[in-house]
């Protein structure tokens, strides 16, 4: 959209017409925008996001501020979701199905994997929606557009953290002790962070145009969550077929939260590997196509 | 030194679907793509009309002037400074901006109701380009200037409008950027404010602040403009100073228009319940026109599609004159329509307002259709149409066989009643000196 250099070639002459001296002469650190027409490909400019970094904060602590705002129940809303799905998967696929789940207690396994949906599935959702509710915003002011599914993602860290209290909790109560495997949840949340991120910020900017998206995403969502392991361990497929489930980012994560929570085996690398390439392949691709579509939002949105 | 904005042939196309809608389909999409995969493209741009929001502009500022964009609805002065604040991107052309840029193209951009006052500082203030510390340091003086005091730590969804109005100006007064892009944010909040926030956009100025103005307030342009752009089309009609741009475009009747009229219903002014058709100034004879006798009355004719049933609405005029000053505002009365939901259809209200009552001029009139239970502003067209109202001193208007100057905003023919001394008439007199 737009090119910002910080230019060194201002010549820092005085003013003949202000013999009072004017403290604003352009030094050579003022910065210069050029604004022009773009072209079909566009820079991602990432060090225009950082300078932005402030706002990212303020979208993430409005988000967040405000979402529990006049509820009755407040932040325990970011405990109860999943909480309760998980009593009734325990219900329905533990009890009644008799899912096997790998060796540790049904109701952490599903936890543990809902964990991570939740977090997935909210910030796809919340991001996904976030530029089009944030309309009064694009076409009144300039920042960089992708700060707002970026903030929305980031804003359901904090649920995820309040959940994940409970996950520990209910680990003590099964008696199922965490090893130094717990180290890995940090990098997995960070790698569904940004997956989420590069699914949502790529369905927020075709929801600008498209408006069908609004009504796609949870029909996704509910597809996603059936082809990821949260009810079931991968392991209950036949060998064969296991890696068509792979193919789904989100498996690899999953899967190896649950080891990492549980360290009852080894680290699956290969589907990590797997999960981790295919994250970066959307982010990558995603960025391009939002920062492409970015320079039409205000006029269409 | 160079300037501080430099803007080179400056373009901005925007495209009208055949359908009127801005955004497509994800079907209408794949369904072109499908009958015709090589030439989708082409083909969808063919079908849409195109209009030139900004057409090759070209001009420059110098740091520390303040210039006001002035010209009628629709010459593209908020696409200027939508351009200018990078909000949307040029078609053509390039602008440089020398310095860090603070756009104001409304009061209170990104404030959350269910947020506090003190919240909303915060928030705003990022959203403008602050920095937390620098909102911390300036967080009295916004308070002190915005007058609610120890409402701060209320949620603003409470506040008046007038309040939330003051907070949100408040934030916006203490950006300090090298160059300043407002937008007609002062045509809201009580005139004492505004007469606030105009001074301390005038200190703004004075300080070596570089600032585009753009605004209807002829007087506000001219007050704190030492040089005016006058937009027409999309052109550069005009560029000096502002008193003689402001005088032209008052002179030239580019200010004013007697009637306005909506073809694209979904294009008017307007929401699902009614929209705008036209609004007209009509003498009492029947003719549209935009020079008004002033010993004449004048109809201002409003036409609207009401496009959902059961609504009490009331049409109303909002009449100013070329300083921007409100003369007064008029709702309907027509009995018929008190607190009578109205059925589907077009309809005509005019209000006619006597003659002999303005002053010599130009005025602006902008017109709504609100409800008034629950209080909903259903479309408020600001500058509808203007005219002009004429003098012809034929000796019968209120000014009598007095040429010259004469002021007040109206000027109405008073019925005078005198008593002094009895005047004899010249007969009774010419009988007493005969007896």
């Amino acid at each position: 959209m737009t090119s910002e250099t910080f230019s060194t070639s201002v010549p820092a002459e005085t003013n003949q017409n202000d013999p009072g001296g004017n403290e604003r002469l352009p030094s050579p650190d003022t910065p210069v925008v050029v604004i022009e027409g773009s072209k079909s490909w566009v820079p991602l400019r990432l060090g225009d996001l950082w300078s932005y970094r402030g706002l990212l904060y303020f979208l993430i602590w409005r988000d967040v501020k405000v979402r529990y705002k006049q509820t009755l129940l407040g932040a325990t809303w970011a405990i109860l979701q999943p909480l309760m799905t998980m009593l009734i998967f325990t219900l329905l696929f533990g009890k009644l199905a008799g899912i096997k789940s790998e060796g540790v207690p049904y109701p952490i396994f599903a936890y543990g994997g809902l964990l991570i949906w939740i977090f997935f599935a909210n910030s796809v959702t919340n991001s996904g929606n976030s530029l089009v509710s944030s309309a009064h915003l694009i076409t009144k002011i300039y920042f960089p557009r992708m700060l707002v599914p970026a903030g929305a993602v980031a804003a359901g860290l904090v649920d995820l953290a309040l959940a994940f209290t409970i996950q520990i909790g209910l680990m003590i109560y099964y008696g199922v002790h965490p090893s130094w495997a717990l180290m890995m949840v940090l990098p997995l949340v960070v790698l569904t962070t940004l997956l989420a991120l590069g699914v949502g910020m790529w369905l927020s900017a075709l929801n600008v145009k498209y408006r069908d998206i609004r009504y796609a995403i949870p029909f996704l969502i509910q597809l996603w969550m059936f082809s990821s392991p949260i009810i079931y361990p991968v392991s209950m497929l036949p060998v064969k077929w296991q890696w068509v489930l792979t193919l789904n980012p989100l498996t690899g994560i999953i899967e190896n939260f649950r080891i990492a929570l549980f360290g009852n085996q080894p680290f699956n690398w290969k589907s990590l590997g797997i999960s981790t390439a295919i994250t970066f392949v959307v982010l990558v691709y995603s960025s391009y196509s939002f920062r492409r579509m970015e320079r039409h939002f205000a006029d269409i949105v | 030194m160079p300037p501080i904005i430099k803007v080179e042939g400056l373009g901005k196309q925007y495209r009208i679907g055949s359908d009127g809608s801005a955004y497509s389909t994800l079907r209408e999409t794949l369904v072109n793509r499908f009958r015709s995969p090589f030439n989708g493209a082409q083909r969808r741009n063919s079908e849409d009309k195109k209009i030139w929001a900004v057409r090759d502009v070209n001009f420059e500022v110098n740091a520390g002037e303040v210039v006001g964009i002035i010209g009628r609805n629709g010459a593209g002065k908020s696409t200027l400074l939508k351009i200018l604040s990078r909000v949307t991107e040029p078609t053509t052309g390039r602008v440089e901006l020398h310095g860090r840029v603070g756009s104001l193209l409304e009061v209170g951009t990104g404030f959350h109701p269910e947020l506090s006052g003190r919240e909303n500082i915060y928030l705003n203030g990022a959203v403008l380009g602050m920095s937390r510390a620098e909102i911390t340091r300036k967080f009295d003086d916004i308070v002190a200037f915005s007058e609610v005091g120890k409402f701060i730590d209320t949620p603003v969804k409470r506040y008046s409008s007038g309040m939330y109005v003051r907070l949100a100006f408040a934030v916006a007064a203490y950006l300090e950027p090298e160059i300043l892009l407002v937008d007609e944010v002062l045509a809201v909040g009580d005139a004492g404010f505004q007469r606030k926030c105009l001074d301390r956009m005038k200190d703004v100025g004075r300080r070596g602040r570089t600032v585009l103005f753009v605004s209807h307030n002829m007087p506000a342009v001219t007050r704190l403009c030492d040089r005016t752009i006058l937009l027409d089309e999309g052109t550069i009609l005009q560029d000096d100073e502002s008193h003689k741009v402001v005088g032209s475009y008052l002179k030239s009747g580019l200010g004013t228009m007697a009637a306005r009229e909506w073809d694209d219903l979904s294009r008017a002014p307007g929401n699902e319940i009614v929209r705008l058709c036209a609004v007209r100034v009509r003498t009492d004879d029947g003719r549209v026109t935009d020079a008004l006798d002033i010993r004449f009355p004048v109809g201002i004719e409003i036409e609207f599609e009401v496009l959902k049933p059961g609504c009490v609405l009331l049409p109303n005029i909002h009449v100013s004159n070329e300083e921007g000053v409100l003369l007064f505002i008029a709702a309907e009365n027509d009995p018929a329509w008190q607190r009578t939901p109205r059925p589907v259809g077009r309809f005509i209200s005019s209000a006619w307002i006597p003659g002999n009552f303005f002053s010599e001029g130009t005025i602006i009139v902008g017109a709504a259709v609100s409800t008034m239970d629950p209080v909903t502003i259903h479309f408020f067209e600001r500058d509808a149409v203007a005219f002009q109202v004429i003098d012809k001193f034929e000796g019968d208007s209120a000014r009598g066989d007095y040429a010259g100057p004469y002021p007040g905003v109206v000027r109405p023919m008073l019925r005078w009643t005198s008593r002094g001394p009895e005047i004899k008439t010249a007969r009774a007199a010419n009988e007493e000196i005969t007896r």
